[in-house]
């Protein structure tokens, strides 16, 4: 065990596994997420805690880790590049293992002119595959990358994401297996829209033999209406969102029942996925409905490895 | 080439507006390629401001001048008088050339009248787009000839990010990705494996990060005897 954490050992031992998002609130209020703490608790392995998402202002993850982590809820701490250079990423990786934070995420980051602080100065010192190679040399040999090595090590399970749906599509692969050698654990994906074309990502991930060597977790998102649909198929940059699933949104009687179905319907498909090791949800300000799809997906109660 | 932009004019006719008599100098190199400070720019600014404090009812003396290249003291010399007598200069260069008169003239007044913006190149008539961002260690021999760290938003080494849709970047949606050209680029050059390594963490002490940068050349430099030997000449 690398960490030891509930999602390392749930993909480790070969079982499916869920994970989901808690978004942290624009305040120094910390109840939004004791409360979401308590309504997702054992719906899933473990929850992300995004970092500042679309560079907006947020409570810190780290803080949100911790918070969650009093309702006896496992948290995955985003780390993003924008932010903080390489003395700050190592400072709050060994203050986050030092706290009990076990799983956390390794992101480029959102650019600031998407947030509230577009007159921000940026950071970028590492990328995110930077930023794994680093860490992993870190948890492994003690090691920084200023060629310091440190007593105490962080554990640490590691996670990135991946865009199979940005272009160029003909690296995407290629750039989850940089991921790997860089020290990535699992992989949580984009939000899928297009199974097609995630299928075929995934075939070529399996002919690659990267499902051996990485835990996939395929990204999905429950829309609310028709509208998100749209948003995301126009405005999301890197986001595919097919005709025909805007338009189910569109003629449904109940959006957002039918968001709810859809999603539930794709994380079936997503379970014979061969390779997929797991599923992540990203219910954006809708963090009540993830009970609910994880037990018609038939994923509820999680599973105990010990 | 340094690629500036002139600033607005009521910006500049507000810096100016507590002084008599100004000096406007602009510079041939640069800044005169991307139309923002050479001669022609000079003239045109000195008659709108004319016009605009004929307009306001103001008496300000203004005259306009231009050097080969305002970043070298040698060049200034040529308008040194000039400057000395107004009470403020505005520098039509980059900010190269107004720091370069405000230091030989310590005591005297030089302002900006451009905002410097990039290391850039004229893409077509009346186009120019950063290239370099000078950052001290060049590595585009491993990068297709394009840089990531002046043509990618987030200076990614690793790129693409999750953000790249039909080959542009998230961020302006006018703008190429930079790591969707390098990929095609290498595709076409057949050296694709140049990008399947992890480019590691990136030194950056060599880029302003590592403080000012002064670059000594010993065998250029010139011995006590040769400086003294050029004063003498001038």
């Amino acid at each position: 065990m690398k960490a030891g954490s509930n999602l390392e050992k749930v993909l480790e031992s070969g079982k499916f596994a869920v994970t989901a998002e808690i978004g942290p609130p624009q305040s120094a209020n910390p109840a939004p997420l004791t409360h979401h703490a308590k309504m997702l608790k054992g719906f899933a392995e473990a929850f992300n805690l995004t970092d500042n998402q679309t560079a907006v202002v947020r409570l810190s993850s780290i803080a949100s880790a911790v918070i969650i982590m009093r309702e006896g809820v496992e948290p995955v701490i985003q780390m993003t590049c924008r932010d903080r250079n390489r003395i700050a990423l190592q400072s709050d990786l060994l203050g986050a293992a030092a706290l009990g934070v076990k799983n956390v995420l390794c992101l480029t980051g959102d650019h600031q002119i998407f947030g509230n602080e577009k007159g921000a100065k940026n950071v970028f010192d590492f990328d995110s595959i930077v930023e794994l190679q680093v860490f992993d040399q870190l948890r492994r040999e003690g090691k920084q990358v200023g060629g310091e090595v440190i007593k105490d090590p962080p554990k640490a399970y590691l996670g990135c994401a991946e865009n199979p749906f940005a272009t160029p599509y003909e690296f995407r692969v290629s750039r989850l297996a940089k991921k790997v050698v860089a020290g990535a654990d699992f992989c949580q994906t984009q939000a899928i829209f297009d199974m097609d074309m995630f299928e075929k990502w995934m075939d070529e991930v399996r002919s690659r033999g990267l499902d051996k060597k990485i835990h996939i977790l395929a990204g999905v998102i429950p829309m609310k209406s028709a509208g998100a649909a749209r948003y995301m198929k126009n405005k999301v940059p890197g986001m595919i969102v097919p005709n025909h699933i805007v338009d189910r949104m569109k003629n449904a009687k109940d959006p957002k029942e039918e968001g709810i179905k859809l999603c539930v319907e794709q994380i079936e498909h997503l379970k014979s996925v061969k390779g997929v090791h797991g599923v992540h949800i990203m219910a954006v300000a809708w963090e009540e409905m993830v009970p609910r799809i994880v037990e018609m997906a038939g994923l509820h109660p999680r599973p105990t490895v010990e | 080439m340094i690629v500036a932009k002139r600033k607005p004019i009521n910006e500049i006719a507000e810096m100016l507006a507590p002084y008599k008599k100004v000096t406007v100098v602009g510079c041939r190199s640069c800044v005169a390629i991307c139309l923002a400070g050479g001669e022609k720019e000079v003239k045109m600014l000195v008659s709108a401001l004319k016009v605009k404090n004929k307009k306001d009812g103001k008496k300000q003396q203004i005259e306009g001048f231009v050097v080969e290249r305002q970043c070298e003291k040698e060049w200034i010399k040529e308008v040194e008088e000039k400057v000395l007598e107004s009470d403020v200069t505005l520098s039509m260069a980059c900010s190269l050339g107004a720091q370069t008169i405000g230091d030989m003239y310590p005591s005297h007044l030089t302002f900006p009248g451009l905002n410097t913006g990039m290391f850039g190149v004229p893409e077509e008539q009346g186009v120019w787009s950063e290239k370099c961002v000078g950052c001290g260690n060049c590595i585009i021999h491993t990068t297709g000839g394009i840089c990531p760290i002046a043509r990618c938003a987030k200076s990614m080494l690793n790129g693409p990010c999750g953000g790249s849709s039909n080959r542009k970047c998230e961020v302006n949606l006018e703008v190429d990705c930079a790591w969707a050209a390098i990929y095609d680029r290498l595709k076409i050059q057949n050296r694709l494996d140049l990008i399947d390594k992890v480019t590691p963490a990136k030194d950056w002490s060599t880029s302003h990060s590592g403080g000012r940068r002064v670059y000594v050349r010993e065998d250029a430099k010139l011995t006590p005897h040769q400086k003294k030997g050029r004063e003498g000449v001038q």
